[in-house]
């Protein structure tokens, strides 16, 4: 390391009370950043966990749709159309909507249901128990082995149980590519079971799943089903239809961006006064240090470097932190949203850059504007 | 005649404008050569200190010009004017300004890593330098638990580390005892004064005048007499 960083980084690692407390300002600062950006990060993946598990390439839908579970229903002859239109490969029926499940003690459980396309089961999950065929025989059930699965009482297959006063067997446990929002199970079935099984409405298609010929045909296949009066979208789309709508029509993102903020401004103001009071009990020695013969950059460097060591220290600290405390609550809560993303930490990152920034710049402001003179008239 | 280190020519300071203008020094001449410990004393308030940071390169003068070993220090811009004190000056303040945080020894090392010197490389000299004044056996330890006597000679080392040819020493014994001061200024007479370094010394301390091979004194912002050796 070079002389004058190493010397910077003893002046300030020997001061321990005081880069413990500028390091527990940043660490808690950065904890916070990254927890409130997981947790909406974990919230805006499981909102689009069914678009994910189903894994279509392109979604129809009523334009008046925002999320997938808030699906309106759609005519038949929709998919006729869609699968008239040039490029389609195939397009397939698609039900998302909720039930109630009785189960063996007589308790009431939500969940979601999905209806698969009865002749390909598009969309259909990867089993970790039984056989997806086994989805055409009588009253079969598929349930995903999610965190909510425990809430159907951990069925096996075999495992009977009632929703909407139907029976129902359980067929096959699959495995969720994302888990869902809501905390509620899911069930899969076939597309005319549901309609069986469940009261309906008169149009009964909440999605039609579309596969495309060629990535190509996607632009035209939207236009020919905006034709129609209805809205295509890739898989990618609607998730940031999705994410969108969270955002910025549920309060939820404008709730996690204030306390996000407030965790920056904490971070920032603690950092920044112990920062600052860290070089005004050290400004007699860097006059000293002026006086000696140490230029103006070298102090700056010194005192960039200090600021910078914390701040990177601080948030390796934190997001170790943040990583082990939502580790700890998902083996205690399965169900418990939240995700560290490169995102999340590439936003923490730049705001302790922000901070390491500010508090630095106001070190050096005083320590540039110290005279080596009041070191003699001291 | 030993060369001149240090050359003041008719050095005007003044502070603040107005009314509340100050004059520290009203034109001084200096001249102090290599060789020689030279003691500036005065009552306070005489500019005595204010003359010590003219001609060491800190306080820009309003008039009149310092030449420090033949370089017309005020005509150096600011890098390159510490870059001259870093190479040509040592420093001991009157209240030493040691680091706390750091050993005796990386104290020492300061002006040393200031010059790019390698961190081991500048640890070895500071501990020769350590040696020098008698403080090697505590290189170790911080500042803070050396006594008075002990933390102005680790500023001394400091001082020397980087082989000034100038020793500049403000009130060297203000922060000690009597008996602590007189070996510490015997100790600089006897080891650090050669032929090619000059000490420049501001004093109000009588009981030191001893180890001066001259003496100037300041009164009202002017070098009013020679108190002792030859004519200024």
């Amino acid at each position: 390391m070079n002389g004058i960083l190493r010397l910077a980084y003893k002046l300030l690692v020997n001061d321990r009370t005081k880069f413990a407390a500028l390091i527990v300002g940043i660490t808690f600062a950065v904890f916070l950043m990254v927890q409130m950006l997981s947790m909406f990060a974990g919230i805006l993946g499981r909102s689009s966990a069914t678009v994910l598990n189903i894994g279509a390439s392109m979604w129809v839908m009523d334009p008046g749709v925002q999320t997938v579970q808030s699906s309106i229903g759609m005519p038949d002859y929709v998919l006729d159309a869609v699968r008239s239109i040039q490029g389609v490969a195939f397009a397939v029926p698609f039900y998302s909507g909720g039930a109630l499940v009785k189960l063996a003690d007589g308790t009431y459980q939500s969940v979601t249901v999905l209806g698969l396309d009865d002749t390909s089961l598009f969309g259909r999950p990867p089993l970790v128990a039984g056989q997806i065929e086994d989805l055409y025989a009588e009253n079969a059930f598929v349930v995903l082995k999610d965190p909510e699965y425990r809430k159907l009482q951990n069925p096996g297959i075999g495992t009977e149980f009632q929703i909407n006063d139907h029976r129902g067997v359980v067929v096959g446990l699959a495995r969720a590519a994302s888990a869902g929002l809501f905390g509620i199970p899911t069930l899969y079935t076939t597309y005319s079971r549901v309609l069986q099984y469940l009261p309906t409405p008169r149009f009964t298609i909440s999605y039609v799943l579309v596969e495309p010929k060629s990535p190509a045909d996607v632009a035209h296949i939207k236009q020919d089903v905006e034709a129609l009066g209805y809205l295509a979208l890739t898989q990618e789309e609607f998730i940031d239809r999705i994410s969108t709508f969270y955002k910025y029509q549920t309060g939820v993102g404008t709730n996690i961006l204030i306390m996000t903020v407030m965790s920056f401004l904490v971070g920032l103001s603690v950092s920044a006064q112990t920062f600052y009071t860290f070089v005004l009990e050290n400004l007699e020695r860097f006059g000293a240090l002026k006086a000696i013969g140490t230029r103006s950059r070298d102090l700056i460097l010194m005192i960039l470097f200090q600021a910078a060591f914390t701040a990177l220290t601080g948030y390796g600290l934190g997001v170790g932190l943040c990583a082990l405390l939502i580790t700890a609550a998902k083996l205690r809560l399965p169900s418990y949203a939240s995700t560290i993303t490169y995102w999340n930490l590439a936003a923490a990152f730049v705001m302790v850059l922000v901070i390491a920034a500010v508090s630095s710049y106001m070190g050096v402001r005083k320590v540039l504007r110290v005279e080596p003179f009041d070191i003699f008239r001291s | 005649m030993p060369a001149a280190a240090v050359t003041a020519t008719q050095v005007v300071k003044w502070f603040g404008e107005g009314e509340a203008r100050t004059t520290a020094l009203r034109g001084v001449n200096l001249d102090a050569y290599f060789g020689e410990m030279l003691y500036i004393v005065g009552p306070s308030g005489s500019g005595k200190t204010t003359l010590l940071s003219v001609v060491s390169g800190i306080l820009r003068p309003n008039e009149g010009g310092v030449v420090v070993d033949g370089c017309d220090i005020w005509r150096l811009g600011t890098d390159k004017l510490a870059d001259f004190r870093l190479r040509k000056i040592g420093f001991v303040f009157q209240d030493f300004h040691l680091f706390p945080r750091l050993t005796t020894a990386e104290n020492v090392a300061i002006p040393l890593i200031l010059r790019r010197t390698h961190w081991d490389d500048a640890m070895a000299q500071a501990i020769k330098y350590l040696e020098v004044v008698g403080l090697h056996a505590r290189a170790d330890v911080p500042p803070v638990k050396l006594s008075g006597g002990e933390q102005q000679r680790v500023a001394i080392a400091r001082a020397i580390a980087g082989q000034p040819d100038i020793l500049i020493m403000d009130e060297p014994t203000a922060s000690l005892d009597g008996d602590t001061g007189h070996a510490i200024l015997g100790f600089v007479r006897e080891h650090l004064l050669t032929e090619q370094r000059c000490i420049l010394i501001v004093t109000h301390d009588s009981r030191i005048y001893e180890f001066a091979t001259r003496i100037l004194r300041m009164e009202d912002g002017r070098l009013m007499s020679v108190e002792k050796g030859r004519a200024a």
